[in-house]
């Protein structure tokens, strides 16, 4: 796995809060076997019924930086949303708080989620309305937001930074390496022995 | 920060602790991963990619639940998609090894009722599933989790995850509820106080009286909905409850084993010395039927009241306040009571059980529902559906004019042919009113207890159970 240390591009605001998973890729687009080919459904029923909805705005095709509000991601535990925002091109979130399970599975994709105070965040969204072709730039080692001549701090759990900035965020090696450890905790837990040592 | 010591979470945690990764996360042991046929075909995927197997086949169950029909079920199912996604979970189970309790096995129903009822579901148990309703099976003990689909595959390969342990709230409700107050209630009124997103960050403890003297039916209800207050994980310590309700169930232990279970599982309860990060409290009696008028579960309001204003809210949370009103074309100040339905569901993993069955045919019985109103009744599981067969309760439904129908996910999620269409609104006994959440992106859901849709039901409008039990 590649490192994920900064992620530069154009910013995208949808700086709605509790944006739920459902809302992210319906459920209807669930019926799969694989992920391919759900970029496009991203947002779709919001998008249909808000003609001004910023996935569907010239000025922000292309954009790779999802700036959100509170609460990103809540709602099903569907990895479906991350690999949809993927799929469309996000490649990083910023936004004032993220659901947890959503946040998880981002970091297992490589996609950074970045928290940043209310405040700094209208300021970032407002520039990005201003100027959509400025870079974004989110720094993940060193928990830094830049656009423009601004820099702003921001924030993400120590293991989260940890696992992303050393390409170790799909923890499955990492995990098959302790089969050893995984057996031996399996054996002191009661009712894996049918609590024959309670 | 020094961790508390003492409660059921962080035993069960230490216990399950196989070490510390570099990143900081811990590796823990997973008892039990239940698997269904949406989120798990990718993770076949990656162990075929990646040449692995599934490391603890035996502490893996699958079952179907979300895509299929719940009125005609024969194969192959009229929907491709659906039909492909049953063929992948077949060949995959049978390739890994994985048992499988498949539409046409007495054991199969929704997920997060199959896994208490056939005893899996154990106290002091860690629990996954590739879905979020997961927290669930917290009503007995356990540490119980949703997880993604690239976490599915961790489990089925290594039956660990990397984790970070959250800190532990207790949620303490003491009392007795009113009549026609159920557990519901209870969730939806804590939601709507500590907000959608109160619980990030934390797992919930549920204590009190009124939680020791809930049935497992009612404290599923509670656990279920964690998830919807921001908790990934929502548990309440194991008792004689949870033991009576244990003993005899198929992969519950049986005989010596069980006495030694139980009295391992008890020993697990948080102690009255248990330390927490956060306690939060509130009184039974203050609690009455609860309807959500929004988007989010905890836009609600008691069945008395009227809706808020938008002024009502902190400025930061008026917009997304305004966003539902629009949304559900409704008002400010506008009674939730008489509101007008035109669909009533009761089903899903949040009340869908016997419990939940039985209240609602209570208020049935006798009755008819609206001309106007669409109604229908999706017991959670085969062995529930047979059961309320025995007791009559499908009768009493479908002379009431309600459509009996077989165990699924059906309405709560829109994955399967039952949906709104157009603006319908739905009452309806599951736990998400997100926008489109019921199948139709213009549909509208109003939240409520298994008693309180039954009563919407009758008189085709939000009604107040209590004036009809």
């Amino acid at each position: 796995m590649a490192n994920v240390e900064t992620v530069e591009g154009r910013g995208i605001p949808l700086l709605l809060d509790d944006i739920d998973t459902d809302r992210i890729i319906p459920a209807r687009y669930l019926r799969c076997v694989t992920f391919d080919g759900l970029g496009e459904h991203a947002f779709e029923d919001d998008r249909n019924q808000n003609p001004n909805h910023p996935f569907d705005d010239p000025r922000y095709k292309g954009a790779s930086i999802l700036v959100a509000g509170r609460n990103f991601g809540c709602g099903s535990s569907r990895e479906h949303a991350p690999q949809s925002l993927l799929r469309w091109g996000i490649h990083a979130v910023v936004a004032e708080s993220f659901a947890e399970i959503f946040f998880g599975n981002c970091t297992s994709l490589g996609i950074p989620c970045v928290r940043v105070e209310r405040a700094v965040l209208e300021t970032l969204a407002e520039s990005i309305k201003q100027n959509p072709k400025q870079t974004v730039v989110v720094n993940v080692r060193d928990l830094q937001v830049r656009f423009g001549e601004k820099k702003i701090p921001c924030e993400m759990s120590d293991n989260a930074r940890q696992a992303l900035v050393t390409g170790e965020f799909d923890s499955l090696s990492r995990l098959l390496e302790g089969v050893d450890d995984i057996q031996e905790k399996a054996a002191a837990i009661p009712y894996m022995s049918h609590f024959s040592d309670v | 920060m020094t961790k508390p010591s003492n409660n059921l979470f962080n035993t069960v945690w230490d216990l399950h602790t196989v070490r510390t990764l570099p990143s900081g996360e811990t590796q823990l042991f997973i008892g039990l991963h239940l698997v269904h046929e949406v989120t798990s075909p990718q993770a076949f995927s990656m162990l075929r990619e990646r040449g692995l197997k599934v490391i603890y086949p035996d502490r893996t169950w699958a079952t179907v639940d979300h895509i299929i029909p719940t009125d005609n079920q024969a194969r192959p199912f009229r929907d491709n998609l659906a039909e492909e996604m049953m063929s992948a979970i077949e060949i995959n189970c049978k390739e890994f090894g994985v048992p499988l309790l498949d539409i046409n096995d007495k054991r199969q129903g929704i997920v997060h009722v199959i896994g208490p009822e056939q005893g899996l579901t154990q106290p002091g148990m860690t629990i996954v599933c590739g879905d979020s309703h997961t927290s669930t099976h917290g009503a007995f003990g356990s540490i119980a989790l949703g997880i993604g689909t690239s976490q599915v595959a961790y489990v089925l390969a290594t039956q660990t995850l990397a984790l970070t342990r959250p800190k532990v709230r207790k949620i303490e409700v003491n009392g007795t509820l009113r009549p026609g107050v159920y557990a519901k209630d209870v969730t939806l009124h804590v939601i709507r106080k500590l907000g959608v997103q109160g619980g990030v960050g934390y797992a919930y403890e549920y204590a009190g009286s009124t939680f020791e003297s809930m049935n497992m039916d009612e404290r599923m209800t509670v656990c279920n909905m964690s998830i919807e207050g921001g908790a990934r994980c929502g548990y309440i310590n194991p008792d004689q409850t949870t033991i009576e309700y244990l003993r005899g169930r198929p992969h519950a232990p049986q005989g010596e084993a069980f006495e030694r279970a139980a009295r391992w599982w008890l020993s697990l309860a948080s102690g009255p010395e248990a330390e927490y990060d956060d306690v939060v409290v509130f009184n039974a009696d203050e609690i009455e039927p609860t309807v959500t008028w929004g988007i989010t579960p905890a836009q609600s309001v008691g069945v008395s009241e009227e809706l808020p204003a938008i002024n009502d809210y902190p400025k930061e949370q008026q917009f997304l306040v305004g966003e539902a009103f629009e949304f559900m074309g409704l008002t400010e100040h506008q009674p939730i009571k008489g509101l007008k339905i035109d669909v009533a569901f009761i089903g899903s993993c949040t009340n869908s059980r016997m419990t939940d069955l039985r209240e609602a045919a209570r208020v049935v019985k006798g009755r008819k529902i609206s001309p106007q109103v669409k109604g229908l009744i999706v017991p959670g599981s085969q062995t529930i559906r047979d059961q309320a067969m025995a007791e009559g309760l499908d009768k009493i439904f479908t002379e009431a004019g309600f459509e009996w129908r077989e165990a699924g996910c059906s309405m709560c999620l829109a994955m399967n042919p039952d949906k709104l269409s157009g603006r319908e609104i739905c009452a309806s006994s599951s736990n998400r009113n997100f926008k489109g959440r019921q199948g139709s992106p213009t549909g509208r859901t109003l939240l409520m207890s298994p008693a309180m849709v039954a009563a919407a039901a009758i008189n085709g409008s939000v009604t107040d159970v209590r004036e009809m039990l």
